[in-house]
């Protein structure tokens, strides 16, 4: 009986992902998760340095997050397997890497999901007036949690489907507004120059623009996860840099249009403080149709990214159990949905656990904790990839240009942002770094007994350079 | 080199393992809230009986506040009087980049030596 359970056990664990993703699926993917950064979050960069703040890291973190897109693009278009940047990190620099890589992606996302789901419930809290208690507050975040990982659970197809809808929606919505505003015609409806003076542009000074570095990153928080479905997707060399580059773009252009609707139309404190920006512009122009369909937009941004984050958190589980990095028993795909399921369901109860722990603020600065340490990571990585493999030894799907400048602004970038997470998050920081460094000393020390050698190294290289 | 064969896990210590993960995710994400250290280096400046004026509000401005529901002064005050404080507490500082670089380093020497493992078997020391 034993062995027989063993046998199906092994059978199920030889069941692939399946390759049926295109570019647009890998678009709907990266600006899935990231559109809500629009929608909320992106303006608590104003209560830490006022509007303009708000503005200059808008572009300067686009910078950063660019130079991710591009150096993402040319190593994921090379190493196309599940798991992403974990992956990356499993050919490019060792199995210690990998394993801390793989827990920022789960820390990144699963926060991410927990404050998309704070995010719902907070809006529909603000419109459902007296009757809606605190067991429907929570009753709101479960049901979102515990309906996407079905949905998850069911097929990465239909998920990434549902995204596509969700996500072209939202972000027409964010257009519609911007038109709607008369956006050629200041004073009909926005007033940029009465909301932002002189007096009040940068209220802190320039240590207020460094200290909006914060959350500045949660304008294109997720990008990178396009590279999750690598293994999923049909062609990965052509689909995942031009969906990657192609949802960068799209998220500069409503980043922008968002900061000049919402700066033109509340005052920096207000704006610091509202956790549905979008939502408010839309009720300050009076007309109840956009106030209707910004709260409506609000909903399905935060349900798209929330999709995203589960399927990307579970894949990057997943591939840790697959190489023994944790217990193999996280391995499993589904006989007949073809899903990590066993990841997403063990990842189900710490997403709702902290959902009813924490509020959105501090949901969000977990998620960026995580992505500005794998973003330290990428920088470090591109650099000993280009130096392993030059250009010429291996084939790349794509090559990213004025190498290694992307990787420089990357890392001086990063630094700044860890200076700007402490003013205010110093201590949280602290502590999350000891913990990767716990959960380093164990696998280091203790798990990678388990872990096989010569199968970590899976591309058809030759031997890098130096070893 | 001669391949390494890992050692079977038991179906128990798996379960070990996983209750261990399961703890340390716990405790670096609920630790901090529970000692309240998230967002802390702010306070508010009172003012009393605050006007919109002494609360450096222009009449445009005000309009929107009103608009968002804030009916008076004293409604926004906690909102605009809320105000961050970005002294530098350089041993703080100084802890953070400590603990931030030792890990990095760690990370990539401990990686580097796994990796030389990895390409020594994969490439049969060729």
């Amino acid at each position: 009986m034993a062995k027989a359970a063993q046998a199906s056990s092994s059978a199920v664990q030889r069941v692939s992902l399946l390759r049926v993703l295109g570019p647009a699926h890998v678009w709907a993917l990266g600006v899935g998760i990231v559109l809500v950064g629009e929608y909320t979050g992106w303006n608590f960069a104003a209560d830490k340095g006022g509007t303009l703040a708000a503005l200059i890291i808008c572009w300067v973190i686009g910078l950063l997050y660019t130079s991710v897109a591009m150096i993402d693009s040319e190593v994921t278009s090379t190493v196309a397997a599940a798991g992403g940047q974990y992956a990356q990190a499993k050919h490019i620099v060792g199995p210690l890497m990998a394993f801390n890589v793989a827990l920022y992606l789960v820390f990144a996302y699963t926060m991410l999901e927990v404050s998309n789901a704070i995010l719902i419930a907070d809006t529909i809290k603000a419109y459902a007036g007296e009757g809606f208690t605190d067991w429907h507050y929570r009753g709101v975040i479960a049901t979102v949690i515990v309906v996407l990982a079905a949905l998850n659970y069911r097929g990465v197809l239909m998920t990434l489907n549902v995204n596509f809808v969700i996500t072209a929606i939202a972000y027409l919505a964010i257009i519609v507004l911007f038109f709607s505003v008369q956006p050629w015609s200041q004073g009909a409806v926005l007033k940029l120059g009465e909301m932002v003076t002189p007096e009040n542009a940068l209220p802190y000074g320039w240590i207020g623009v460094i200290a909006a570095f914060h959350w500045g990153i949660w304008y294109y928080l997720g990008i990178e996860g396009t590279t999750q479905a690598a293994e999923e997707v049909r062609s990965p060399a052509r689909s995942l840099p031009y969906g990657t580059m192609a949802g960068m773009i799209t998220l500069l252009i409503g980043a922008s249009l968002t900061w000049y609707i919402c700066a033109s139309l509340m005052p920096w404190q207000y704006l610091g403080f509202t956790y549905y920006p979008l939502l408010d512009a839309g009720k300050l122009t009076g007309s109840a149709a956009l106030e209707t369909m910004m709260f409506v937009a609000t909903i399905l941004a935060a349900l798209a990214s929330a999709n995203g984050c589960i399927n990307d958190a579970a894949r990057a589980w997943f591939s840790l159990g697959r190489d023994r990095y944790l217990p193999q028993w996280f391995s499993a795909v589904h006989p007949r949905y073809r899903t990590p399921y066993r990841s997403i369901l063990f990842l189900l109860p710490i997403a709702l656990a902290f959902a009813f722990i924490a509020n959105l603020g501090q949901a969000i600065t977990f998620s960026i904790l995580s992505g500005i340490l794998q973003y330290t990571f990428m920088s470090i990585n591109i650099i000993k990839f280009r130096q392993k493999w030059p250009l010429g030894t291996i084939r790349r799907g794509y090559t990213h240009p004025f190498h290694p400048l992307p990787a420089i602004v990357l890392f001086i970038l990063c630094v700044v942002t860890y200076f700007a997470i402490f003013l205010g998050y110093g201590a949280q920081l602290t502590a999350m770094v000891v913990f990767y460094i716990v959960m380093s000393l164990w696998f280091h020390f203790y798990r990678y007994r388990y872990v096989r050698r010569g199968d970590q190294f899976t591309m058809p290289w030759p031997k890098p350079n130096g070893y | 080199m001669a391949k390494y064969t890992p050692p079977e896990q038991s179906k128990a210590m798996q379960w070990v393992d996983i209750i261990f993960v399961v703890a340390a995710i716990f405790f670096a994400l609920w630790f901090p809230l529970w000692m309240g250290w998230a967002g802390v280096s702010r306070a508010i400046e009172k003012i009393d009986n605050p006007t919109w004026e002494a609360l450096g509000q222009t009449p445009a401005q005000v309009e929107q506040w009103v608009k968002l529901g804030f009916a008076d002064a004293a409604a926004a005050h906690d909102i605009i009087q809320n105000k961050f404080d970005y002294h530098i507490d350089w041993m703080q500082l100084i802890i953070l980049a400590i603990v931030i670089i030792g890990y990095f380093v760690f990370l990539f020497q401990a990686s580097d030596k796994e990796y030389r493992e990895v390409i020594d078997e994969k490439f049969n020391g060729k």
